[in-house]
């Protein structure tokens, strides 16, 4: 049995809601109270009461509802100070951790210090206005977490007070190997297993002791997994070892530069040496990161920082690669008006290194390489979205049906048909989900974005339009185009004229929607000119989506 | 003896070859293009170090780098932001091997630059006020590097190839019925050097599988008449 502190922060999800525990306040999860403040207990406010029962025993009760993410942002400090006794801390749940106390109690001399030690230091670090915290020392986890729960009502044997506080008992330690006897008389509720502990309570068992003196074999047959392992819990025995993780490395590197560098050379001379001590780093922890920030400071204060991200895991030469096209980018458009005083590196993205496999076939991984580089250097100058490549996608319109990505981030469809056969990397043939009024191909060759405004007349020169039935009002047979002229499409005075035409094919996308619902219909024109374009009618305007150059 | 005698000898004459092998072969100074437009181009293929200057018609861009694409070569594309990426992906381009530069601003004869030492055809769209230093000095840089430069609209004069559709007739679309199908283009090849004799050829740009395709004389009428008098369901017969 590993002995271990557990440390309690009381009302945690109101302590990270930064509430005073003097306010009447209660966390509600799925309508249910999940935690309250001490004002709002006093009222009879208590978890698993429904939101308006709360509000009907305490009428000045605020409601908050739980935001998970911000607990556990709110107890790092606390997890920060615990981890100065013990680097190796445990995070059971927003406000409450716990350690292995072998090496620390000896330290400070027994259990009891140590406890009182932590109260102290934990208190310091908790906001104002927070509920002291409470610790308790035990044979295994479990049994720590409820001797310091149990600890703010000071029954139990080797309770103490704090030094001066006002409060009795803030720790308990149940001596080693009596931790049993110590769980004996607790309710069977404590186990966090509600069904099982109703059905307990059903049978007679009231009590972890009463649980705890149950044959083994029974009670796996009776209650199954669940039940023997609450079983295991009441009798002691904390099968499960401290998931205490290591604190996570820091992996950022950075290097001051004095005198500051005034020349992209030096500066990318620095960022390789610490590419290649990252990835050092990296390796003997077999890690490859993905993403990396690329950060410099400038003598007149400006700070400059930028993500880079690769499909694949960044070597160094290429992460020093990156730095350097991102150094000479921002010299270039005169992002940086001073010399260089620091260069850092933050792996972004971290992931297990589970090697890259090149091709089998085809020797052209130099070139590809090569060609890697100057879309790199073309990113430093223009940013990583001025460079962009196109994946298939699904949709309707000829812009639609590709999506541009970033280059270098992973060109995965998003479509859901493409996802299922997740093929449509490879090149094969893959079955496209229908898009019900799709144009047919050739898709056309240039796309106007934004389209180009136009109008569409019939033959009496009324304007065309198209009703709800997705019927056009009457045959077009001229068109006016603005903004074609200059353009590579070209456009001369013969352009209105239609010479054939076809449609209309409607869509109506996102209906589901209010926002985004788009309602459209698209007539395929051939000019007189024997310009084919593609229009599209929507909210009573005609304009010319793309041609079909 | 004797048979061991003639493998060795076998293999001293592969090292004689590899020896008296020039320096680069002219077909590796060769990117393959799709069929009817290798007649169109000097040596039957776009030559690196060239350029092949597209004055009208984006579908012979997609065209030019259809092959090269496909066949493990790189492709990038600066300064058409307009550029019709699912005709490009129909035009049988490997859209994994073209990087885009939709919007280069100012920058677009340094970022042409970069990708010309290590891309094998860069399409660019020059602006309008295209300086002739500037110009010079990227086709003398894909020269260098053996990259083909394939500016898109006007360009100085001295390029090798310039390729424009002449004119154009579409093919499935009638009174109200059908649609685009296909287009007999009539693609006119100039330039200078073995070019310079000046081509004129009529072929399906896109044909029927969206690429470009020979046309052959004497079905072309027949299928255009025939698809033209076959109506497509609209949206509201599909449901």
């Amino acid at each position: 049995m590993t002995r271990t502190l557990a440390v309690w922060c009381p009302d945690w999800p109101v302590v990270a809601a930064r509430r005073p525990s003097s306010a009447p306040v209660a966390i509600v999860f799925a309508n249910r109270v999940v935690a309250c403040s001490a004002a709002a207990r006093a009222d009879g406010v208590v978890p698993g009461l429904r939101r308006r029962e709360a509000q009907s025993r305490c009428p000045d009760v605020e409601i908050l509802s739980r935001d998970p993410a911000s607990e556990a942002r709110s107890f790092e400090p606390v997890v920060a100070a615990v981890a100065a006794f013990t680097p190796r801390v445990e995070v059971h749940d927003p406000g409450i951790c716990a350690f292995a106390t072998r090496g620390p109690s000896r330290y400070f001399g027994g259990d009891g210090p140590l406890a009182a030690q932590v109260v102290a230091t934990v208190d310091a670090a908790l906001p104002p206005g927070a509920p002291g915290c409470q610790v308790g020392v035990a044979d295994g986890p479990f049994a720590a977490r409820l001797a310091a729960r149990g600890a703010g009502s000071g029954s139990g044997s080797g309770s103490g007070s704090g030094d001066g506080s006002p409060r009795r008992g803030r720790w308990q330690v149940v001596p080693p190997g009596r931790s049993r006897t110590w769980l004996a008389p607790l309710p069977v509720s404590c186990l966090d297993q509600p069904d099982l502990a109703d059905l307990w309570l059903r049978l007679g068992i009231r009590t972890l002791g009463d649980l705890a003196a149950l044959p083994a074999p029974d009670v796996l047959s009776r209650f199954g997994p669940e039940g023997a392992a609450a079983f295991r819990l009441a009798g002691g025995i904390d099968a499960a070892p401290l998931a205490a993780t290591d604190p996570p490395p820091d992996l950022v590197v950075q290097a001051e530069l004095d005198p500051p560098a005034q020349r992209v050379d030096t500066a990318a001379f620095v960022a390789k040496g610490l590419a290649d001590d990252l990835l050092e780093r990296l390796h003997a922890r077999g890690l490859a990161c993905t993403r990396v920030l690329i950060e410099v400071e400038t003598e007149h204060g400006e700070s400059l920082s930028r993500l880079w991200r690769h499909e694949g895991a960044l070597t160094a030469p290429a992460m020093a690669e990156r730095a350097r096209s991102q150094l000479e980018g921002w010299l270039a458009t005169g992002a940086t008006t001073a010399g260089i005083t620091l260069v850092r590196l933050v792996p972004d993205e971290v992931g297990p290194d589970d090697g890259r496999q090149l091709g089998f076939w085809g020797g052209s991984a130099a070139a590809d390489a090569l060609a890697g580089r100057a879309l790199a250097r073309v990113q430093g100058l223009l940013g990583p979205a001025g460079v962009v490549t196109a994946v298939p996608d699904g949709g309707r319109g000829p812009g639609e049906r590709i999506r541009v990505v970033p280059w270098g981030e992973p060109r995965e469809p998003v479509c859901a048909g493409a996802q299922r056969t997740g093929r449509a990397m490879r090149g094969t043939q893959v079955e496209e989900p229908p898009w019900p009024g799709q144009v047919p191909a050739p898709s056309p060759a240039l796309v106007h974005d934004p389209p180009l405004p136009a109008a569409v007349f019939d033959r009496a020169g009324r304007p065309v339009r198209v009703s709800a039935r997705g019927e056009l009002s009457a045959d077009p047979a001229s068109l006016s185009i603005g903004g074609l002229a200059g353009r590579a499409g070209g456009a001369n005075g013969a352009d209105d004229e239609v010479a054939a035409w076809a449609g209309p094919w409607t869509a109506e996308e996102r209906w589901w929607d209010p926002r985004a619902h788009r309602r459209r219909a698209r007539l395929q024109v051939v000019t007189g000119a024997g310009t084919a374009l593609l229009l599209v009618l929507e909210g009573g305007c005609w304009m010319v989506e793309a041609t079909y150059d | 003896m004797r048979a061991e005698a003639t493998v060795e000898g076998l293999g001293h004459l592969a090292g004689v070859a590899g020896r008296a092998r020039p320096l680069v072969l002219a077909e590796d100074r060769l990117l393959p293009v799709a069929a009817p437009l290798d007649a169109m181009l000097p040596g039957g293929g776009l030559r690196r170090g060239t350029t092949v200057v597209v004055e009208r018609g984006v579908s012979l861009l997609l065209a030019i780098l259809a092959a090269p694409t496909s066949s493990g070569r790189w492709g990038a594309v600066v300064g058409l932001p307009d550029l019709g990426l699912a005709a490009a992906h129909e035009a049988g381009v490997e859209l994994g091997r073209l990087a885009l530069v939709p919007d280069p601003g100012a920058q677009w004869a340094a970022v042409t630059a970069a990708l010309i030492d290590a891309i094998d055809v860069i399409a660019v769209r020059p602006p309008p006020r295209l300086r002739e230093a500037d110009a010079r000095r990227l086709a003398a840089r894909a020269r260098e590097r053996g990259a083909v430069l394939v500016p898109v609209g006007s360009w100085i004069e001295g390029a090798e190839v310039r390729l424009r559709i002449e004119a154009g007739e579409w093919r499935g679309l009638a009174a109200g019925h059908g649609h685009l199908q296909r287009r007999v283009a009539e693609v006119v090849a100039t330039g200078r050097g073995a070019a310079a004799r000046g081509q004129r050829r009529s072929c399906w740009l896109p044909g029927p599988s969206g690429r470009m395709e020979a046309l052959e004389p004497e079905v072309a009428g027949a299928v255009g008449e025939v698809e033209e008098a076959s109506p497509v369901l609209d949206w509201a017969g599909v449901g």
